[in-house]
C-alpha cells in the first residue's frame, strides 16, 4: 500500500452544454464540501490545452496527486486526461447526465441533483483508491519454455531467438521434427500452388540445433511447473532418468496431435487389408518409394488405381467419431493423388469427398492443379470398403443420387486430428451430474503435458473437443492461464503452414508476457494496469472461494489453506475480490471501498420526496458504453439512475447489494456480458458468477422484507444501445408500483 | 503541421483495422514504438461494419472497445487517420516513408458534441453503410468511432454549409484552411495490413446487381442488422422497404471463378450461415414466411465451425441447395428469380426470393502496381512472404483471404517479425 498524503483536485468542464445545464458552481461546493477535494477549478474547455494545462501545472507543484475530471465520459477524452503518477477519476457529466435528460425546466432539479451526485462518487471513488505501484516481486526472465519439438515448437523457438530471446525447447522423442519429420511431401504454401513441397524438415532441425539462444532437451517432458509470468520453474524429466530445473519467463505449448483411430469406424476395414491405410501411413508408403512408383503393402504391387475415402469418422455425430471436421484432409489428399499422378500420369486417383475443402487462394489454387493431373473428384459418402485383392469401395454418389462401388489397388482413408492436450482441469466436477446421483467421474486417462502446480489442475484448460484454443474471436491467443500460450494443432485443427504462422504469433504473446511480468503490468484484456490483488490475512475464513472462483488459477492455497496470489497470473477482473465474503482482497485501484463509498456517497432523498435512487452496475466494457452511445444518440433514460462502471460483474461484492439496500436504495440493476456456452464476458465466468451470488440476494431481500424485483441481473451487449435504458426505465416503473424502498433515513 | 515522433526503433503500420489495430497494440505492449496509419477517418475497418462474428455470434464491437482501450491506453502508438503511405525508400531497419494526410478539416479541440452536424444541411452516400442512406455534410463516421472526431467533408467546403458548422462549433475546433500535408518520418519495419473490399458485384453479370434492387451483398446485408444501421436494424427489401423474409443467399459470389476472383475467399461459407440465422432473429421461429435458402459449392466448415454448420443444417427454416446459380431475373413485383439446376440429383429449379443475397468475394487492397516498394506480390493479389521483401511484412487480408481469427492469428506474428527487426537494429547499436 503506497504511503503517501491523498491531495484531491476536483476539475469541472462547463463545456459541451454542462455549463448551460448543470450549475457549475453548485457542483464546486459539493466537490468542496461532500468531495473533500483541496483544490477545485473549472475550466470552460476543459480537455483543451489550456485545461489539460491548468490539471498538469498543479500535479507538477505537488498541489494534486488525485484528479477528479467533471466533463464526459471515462472513454472519452483518454488520451488528454492521462496524467502520470495520479490517480484518475471520472465524473460523467456528459454522457452519464445531461445528455440523457431532457432539456427541460421540468427536469433541470432532477439532473442537477444526478450531476451532484456524479461528483460526489468521484470524489468518494477518489479518496478510496491509492496509485498503483509495482509490488516488487517483479521479475524479468527472457527465456521462454517451448514444449514440443514439432514444426511449431520449433519455428516457435527460431522466431523467438530471432529476436534476442531465449529457448528451452523439450521434446519428448528422441528427435525434432514431430509429424513433419514422417511426411514424404508438403502442401505447397508459396505460389505456384501446383505440386507438392519438400518439406525441409531437416534444414529446419539444423537451424534449430545451429542456434545459440536454443537449449535443446530430448527424450524429454515436463515434470512439473511451478510459479508465475517471469519466475516459472520448470522441472525437465528425461527418459533416462535425469532432470533438470530451468527457470523461464513464460511458456509456449506446442504439443500437437495426435491422429484418429479409424478403428473407431469399423466399416473401414482399416485392421483388415494391409492396402486399407490411413492418409499419415501413406506418406511412409511414399517415403519408402523414394521417387519411385508407390507399392502396394500387401503384395509389393505397383498401385495403378487409389480411392481417397475423404472425412472418415469426422464431422459426425456418432460414438467415437470426431464431432469436429480437421479441415486439412482434401488438401491431403490432393497432395497424395499427386504423389501417384506425377509418377504415374495414368494411375486412377479418385477422391471421394463431401465438401471439397480446400480454401484460400492457395486451397483453390491447389484443387485446380488436381484437375489439371486429372485427378476424379467425386461426391460421394462412402459407407464400406471391403478387403480382397481388389479393395471394393461402396459409396452414395451425391451427384448421379445413387449408390454405388468402386475398386482400387489402393484405399487412403482421411483420418482427422486430435489434439494432445493433457486432461481439461474442468473437465471432472463439471461432469458429474449431481442432480441424477451418478457419481462424479474421476478418471483422467491423458497424461499431463505442463504438470502446472496450481490449485486448478495441472493443463491448459480445453475450449472445446479437447482443444486448447481461445474463446474469444478478436482475441486468439486470449488464454485462461497467463504466460501460457498453445499454438499449433493442439490450439485447433491446422495445417503447416497455418501452424507456423500461430507458431509465431504465439511466441509474439509469450515474449510480451515475460516482458510484462518484468514490469508488474497485467496482460490483456486489462493491459498495462499495475494494480494487483492486496490481500489481508486476518480476517480471512479460508473459505477458498477466491482459490476456487478465479477464472485464471492465479491464487494457490498455502499449507495452512489461506490464498496465495500470484501477481503476474492475475488479470486484475475482481472476481476474487467479488467473492470474498469476509473482504480482504482489494486493488490499490478498486477495491471494496472504492466502490461502496461511491454508492454511499449518493446524496439519498428521503422517502416522501418521491425520488428513487436505482443503482446500476455495469460492465466497463459492454453495457457502460452501451448507455454512452445510448447518450451520444440523445436516449434518454431515468434521472433516478446513478451508474457505476464495474471491471467485471464478476468483480461486484454483494456487500455492495445489502449496503445499498440498508442505505435505501430503491432498486439495484446488474448488467453484465452474456454468459453460457458462447459466453462474451473477457474474464470468463465474471457474468456468470454475478448471477449465482445475486441468485443468493434474494434471502437478503427476504429478511428486510424488500420486493425481490428491487435487484435484478441483465446480460447486456455493447450494442444493446436502445435496450439498456429501457432496462433502468423498466426499473423506475417497477418502484413506481411496488412503491419506495422502507430503508430511507 | 502533423508530426510523429519516429527513429528506425519504430513499427510503421499501415492500416487500423483489425489486423493492423491488432499488430500496433501487440507490438505497444512489448515495450515498442508504433506508428499506425489509417485511410479513413476512424480506426476499425471492416469489423466496424459487421453485425456479429461467427461462430459465437457475439459482437465485434466488444472486441473493438478493447482494442481501442488498449490503443488509448498505450503512449507508444501514434495513430494517423486520413493517412495514406504514398512512398517508402530505405531497407529494412532502415526505412523512410512519406505520409499524406488529407484534411479532415476538423482538430483535436473536437469534443464530438454534434453541434456542427447539426447545422449543416448537405448529405451525401453514407460510406460506413456503403452508400445505403445518407450522412451529413459534417460527420462522425459512427457511433464508436475512434477517434472520437468529427469529419466535414470536403465536397461542403467553400459552401455556406462549411461557414456554418464552423459557426456553430465552441471549440475552434473546425479549421475550413486545413491543407492536405505531407510528412516523412523513419521506421525499422513496416507491417502491411490494408485489408480487403469486396469484390464489385456489378461484374457479375447474370445476378444483376447493377439492375435488381433486390439484389444486394453480404457487406450490406451486415450493415442492415445494425440498429443504428440504414434501416434501421431491419431487413429491408431495398426496392419497396417491404420486410424481406424470403431470402436466398449466392455463395461463391465472384470467388471460385476464373471471370472473377480465382481463388476462395474462406469467408463466406461461414459468413452465410451466420447471416442465416440473422433471420430467425428478426422474425422469430414461428413465422412460417421467413426462411433461407443456401446456394453453394462447397460448404468449408471446418474444424469446429461444423458445429455452427450441424446447427443451421438442422433449423428448419433454412436449406441448402448444391448449385451455382446460373442466372436470376426478377418478376412484375421485383422478386428475384432464380435458375439454375441442384446438382445433388439434377434437378432444374426456378425459385421465387424476397431478397437475394451475394456471398461477396474477398479482394485484397494491394495493388501491385501502385505499391511503394518492391514486393513479392501473388497472382492473387496478396503479399508472400518472401525474404525479398526485406523488413515488411503482410498481416491479416493483405497476406491471404482470412477471417477475422486468423487475420489476427497473422498479425501477431507480423508484430514479432518486426519487432525482431527492431530489436537487431537496437542490438547492432549497442
Amino acid at each position: 500500500m503506497p504511503d503517501y498524503d491523498k491531495k484531491l483536485g476536483a476539475y469541472l468542464c462547463s463545456g459541451c452544454g454542462i455549463g448551460d445545464r448543470l450549475n457549475v458552481s453548485q457542483m464546486e461546493t459539493t466537490a468542496k464540501r461532500d468531495g473533500k477535494a483541496a483544490i477545485v477549478k473549472t475550466h470552460e474547455f476543459l480537455c483543451s490545452k489550456a485545461g489539460v494545462e491548468m490539471i498538469r501545472k498543479d500535479i507538477d507543484a505537488g498541489d494534486v496527486n488525485h484528479v477528479i475530471i467533471g466533463a464526459c465520459s471515462h472513454r472519452s477524452k483518454v488520451e488528454a486526461f492521462r496524467f502520470d503518477r495520479a490517480a484518475i477519476s471520472r465524473a460523467n457529466l456528459r454522457e452519464g447526465c445531461i445528455w440523457i435528460r431532457p432539456y427541460t425546466d421540468e427536469a433541470q432539479q432532477t439532473t442537477q441533483e444526478m450531476g451532484d451526485d456524479l461528483i460526489r462518487m468521484a470524489c468518494a471513488e477518489s479518496r478510496y483508491i491509492n496509485i498503483p505501484e509495482p509490488s516488487g516481486e517483479q521479475e524479468l526472465n527472457k527465456t521462454l519454455l517451448v514444449v514440443g519439438g514439432g514444426m511449431t515448437g520449433m519455428t516457435t523457438a527460431l522466431e523467438s531467438a530471432k529476436a534476442g530471446y531465449r529457448v528451452e525447447l523439450v521434446e519428448k522423442a528422441a528427435a525434432l521434427g514431430g509429424w513433419m519429420a514422417q511426411l514424404h511431401k508438403c502442401i505447397p504454401h508459396r505460389m505456384p500452388y501446383a505440386n507438392p513441397v519438400a518439406t525441409n524438415i531437416d534444414a529446419t532441425i539444423a537451424a534449430v540445433n545451429a542456434h545459440a539462444n536454443i537449449t535443446l532437451h530430448l527424450s524429454a517432458s515436463v515434470a512439473k511447473t511451478e510459479g508465475a509470468p517471469g519466475r516459472f520453474k520448470i522441472e525437465i524429466a528425461t527418459e533416462y532418468g535425469t532432470s533438470t530445473t530451468v527457470e523461464v519467463g513464460a511458456i509456449v505449448q506446442a504439443s500437437g496431435y495426435n491422429m484418429f483411430d479409424p478403428n473407431n469406424v469399423p466399416a473401414m476395414n482399416h485392421a483388415k487389408s494391409a492396402d486399407i491405410v490411413t492418409n499419415m501411413e501413406l506418406e511412409a508408403l511414399a517415403k519408402a518409394a523414394g521417387d519411385g512408383p508407390i507399392k502396394r503393402p500387401s503384395d509389393g504391387r505397383e498401385v495403378s488405381s487409389v480411392i481417397f475415402v475423404q472425412n472418415v469418422g469426422q464431422a459426425s455425430e456418432a460414438k467415437g467419431h470426431l464431432p469436429y471436421h480437421s479441415g486439412i484432409g482434401d488438401l491431403i489428399a490432393i497432395k497424395q493423388a499427386l504423389y501417384f499422378k506425377t509418377q504415374n500420369r495414368g494411375c486412377e486417383t479418385t477422391i471421394l469427398f463431401n465438401h471439397l475443402r480446400t480454401p484460400g487462394a492457395a486451397g483453390e489454387d491447389f484443387y485446380c492443379s488436381g484437375q489439371n493431373y486429372e485427378v476424379t473428384f467425386r461426391k460421394g459418402i462412402a459407407s464400406e470398403v471391403f478387403p480382397g485383392s481388389s479393395l471394393e469401395v461402396q459409396f452414395r454418389d451425391m451427384i448421379l443420387d445413387e449408390d454405388t462401388s468402386q475398386t482400387a489397388d489402393l484405399v487412403v482413408l482421411d483420418v482427422g486430428m486430435v489434439p494432445n492436450s493433457g486432461p481439461d482441469p474442468y473437465a471432472l466436477p463439471l461432469v458429474a451430474d449431481k442432480e441424477k446421483g451418478a457419481a462424479p467421474v474421476f478418471e483422467v486417462t491423458l497424461d499431463s503435458i505442463l504438470n502446472l502446480e496450481y490449485r486448478q489442475g495441472t493443463d491448459l484448460p480445453h475450449l472445446k473437443h479437447g482443444f486448447t484454443d481461445s474463446h474469444f474471436i478478436c482475441f486468439p491467443y486470449e488464454t485462461r492461464r497467463s504466460g501460457i500460450y498453445a499454438a499449433g494443432p493442439v490450439r485447433r485443427p491446422m495445417d503447416i503452414h497455418q501452424a507456423m504462422e500461430d507458431a509465431t504469433g504465439a511466441a509474439m504473446k509469450a515474449i510480451q508476457a515475460l516482458e510484462n511480468a518484468g514490469k508488474g503490468r497485467s496482460a490483456h484484456p486489462r493491459s498495462g494496469d499495475l494494480s494487483y490483488p492486496l490481500f489481508r490475512k486476518e480476517g480471512c475464513t479460508r473459505c477458498k472461494r477466491c482459490t476456487v472462483e478465479c477464472p485464471f488459477a492465479a491464487i494457490d492455497e498455502d499449507e495452512k489453506g489461506y490464498p496465495q496470489f500470484n501477481e503476474s497470473r492475475c488479470r486484475r477482473c475482481g472476481i476474487c475480490m467479488g467473492a470474498c465474503p469476509v473482504r480482504v482482497i482489494s486493488f490499490d485501484n478498486y477495491s471494496v471501498d472504492s466502490i461502496g463509498q461511491q454508492i454511499k456517497n449518493v446524496d439519498m432523498p428521503d422517502e416522501f420526496d418521491e425520488k428513487p435512487r436505482i443503482l446500476v452496475l455495469a460492465c466497463e466494457n459492454d453495457a457502460y458504453p452501451a448507455l454512452d452511445m445510448a447518450a451520444q444518440n440523445g436516449i434518454e433514460y431515468s434521472p433516478f439512475a446513478r451508474v457505476i462502471p464495474v471491471r467485471c460483474l464478476g468483480s461486484v461484492n454483494t456487500v455492495w447489494i445489502t449496503d445499498a439496500l440498508n442505505s435505501g436504495y430503491d432498486g439495484i440493476i446488474l448488467m453484465g456480458c452474456s454468459k453460457g456456452d458462447d459466453y462474451q464476458c473477457h474474464f470468463v465466468k465474471g457474468s456468470e458468477m454475478a448471477y449465482q451470488r445475486m441468485s443468493q440476494i434474494a434471502d437478503t431481500l427476504q429478511i428486510l422484507s424488500l420486493d425481490a424485483e428491487r435487484v435484478v441481473t441483465y446480460e447486456v451487449a455493447i450494442t444493446d444501445i436502445h435496450r439498456a435504458p429501457r432496462l433502468i426505465n423498466a426499473m423506475a416503473e417497477t418502484i413506481e408500483k411496488i412503491g419506495m424502498s422502507p430503508f430511507k433515513f | 503541421m502533423t508530426e510523429v515522433v519516429a527513429t528506425n526503433h519504430t513499427i510503421l503500420v499501415v492500416g487500423a483495422g483489425i489486423s493492423g489495430i491488432t499488430a500496433a497494440v501487440e507490438a505497444a505492449e512489448t515495450g515498442n514504438n508504433v506508428v499506425l496509419v489509417e485511410k479513413r477517418p476512424y480506426l476499425g475497418g471492416r469489423v466496424s461494419q459487421l453485425y456479429k462474428y461467427f461462430p459465437k455470434l457475439c459482437f465485434p464491437s466488444c472486441g473493438l472497445e478493447i482494442n481501442q482501450r488498449r490503443l488509448s491506453a498505450q503512449g507508444g502508438i501514434s495513430i494517423l487517420t486520413m493517412a495514406e503511405v504514398t512512398a517508402v525508400s530505405g531497407s529494412e531497419g532502415n526505412y523512410s516513408a512519406t505520409v499524406k494526410i488529407s484534411p479532415r478539416f476538423v482538430n483535436e479541440n473536437c469534443t464530438a458534441c454534434g453541434a456542427c452536424g447539426d447545422v449543416v444541411e448537405a448529405e451525401f452516400d453514407n460510406e460506413h453503410n456503403y452508400g445505403l442512406n445518407k450522412r451529413k455534410g459534417a460527420y462522425l463516421p459512427y457511433n464508436m468511432a475512434k477517434p472520437q472526431r468529427y469529419v466535414i467533408d470536403p465536397r461542403i467546403i467553400g459552401t455556406d454549409d462549411a461557414e456554418k458548422a464552423k459557426a456553430a462549433c465552441k471549440y475552434a475546433a473546425i479549421d475550413l484552411d486545413m491543407q492536405e500535408q505531407t510528412i516523412e518520418f523513419k521506421a525499422g519495419a513496416i507491417i502491411w495490413a490494408t485489408g480487403w473490399q469486396p469484390y464489385d458485384a456489378n461484374k457479375i453479370q447474370p445476378y444483376g446487381y447493377d439492375r435488381y434492387a433486390n439484389v444486394i451483398t453480404s457487406v450490406e446485408f451486415e450493415r442492415m442488422m445494425d440498429k443504428f444501421g440504414p434501416t434501421g436494424g431491419k431487413i429491408l427489401r431495398p426496392s419497396d422497404n417491404a420486410e424481406a423474409k424470403d431470402i436466398a443467399f449466392i455463395q461463391c459470389a465472384g470467388s471460385r471463378d476464373r471471370n472473377h476472383l480465382k481463388h476462395c475467399s474462406r469467408i463466406c461459407c461461414m459468413a452465410t450461415l451466420k447471416q442465416s440465422t440473422y433471420i430467425t432473429e428478426q422474425y422469430g421461429v414461428d413465422d412460417a414466411d421467413a426462411k433461407g435458402t443456401i446456394y453453394y459449392i462447397d460448404i468449408r466448415s471446418i474444424d469446429r465451425f461444423e458445429d455452427f454448420y450441424r446447427k443451421v443444417q438442422n433449423d428448419p427454416k433454412i436449406s441448402f441447395i448444391r448449385s451455382k446459380v446460373a442466372n436470376i431475373v426478377q418478376d412484375k413485383d421485383q422478386n428475384p428469380i432464380l435458375n439454375g439446376v441442384d446438382t445433388e440429383g439434377y434437378h432444374r429449379y426456378e425459385n421465387r426470393h424476397d431478397l437475394v443475397v451475394l456471398a461477396i468475394g474477398m479482394e485484397p487492397s494491394v495493388n501491385k502496381d501502385s505499391f511503394p516498394l518492391e514486393i513479392v506480390i501473388n497472382e492473387h493479389g496478396f503479399i508472400e512472404a518472401d525474404e525479398a521483401n526485406g523488413g515488411i511484412f503482410a498481416a491479416g487480408c493483405a497476406s491471404d483471404a482470412l477471417d477475422v481469427n486468423r487475420a489476427v492469428q497473422t498479425a501477431t506474428a507480423a508484430a514479432l517479425r518486426a519487432v525482431q527487426v527492431v530489436n537487431r537494429v537496437a542490438g547492432s547499436e549497442g
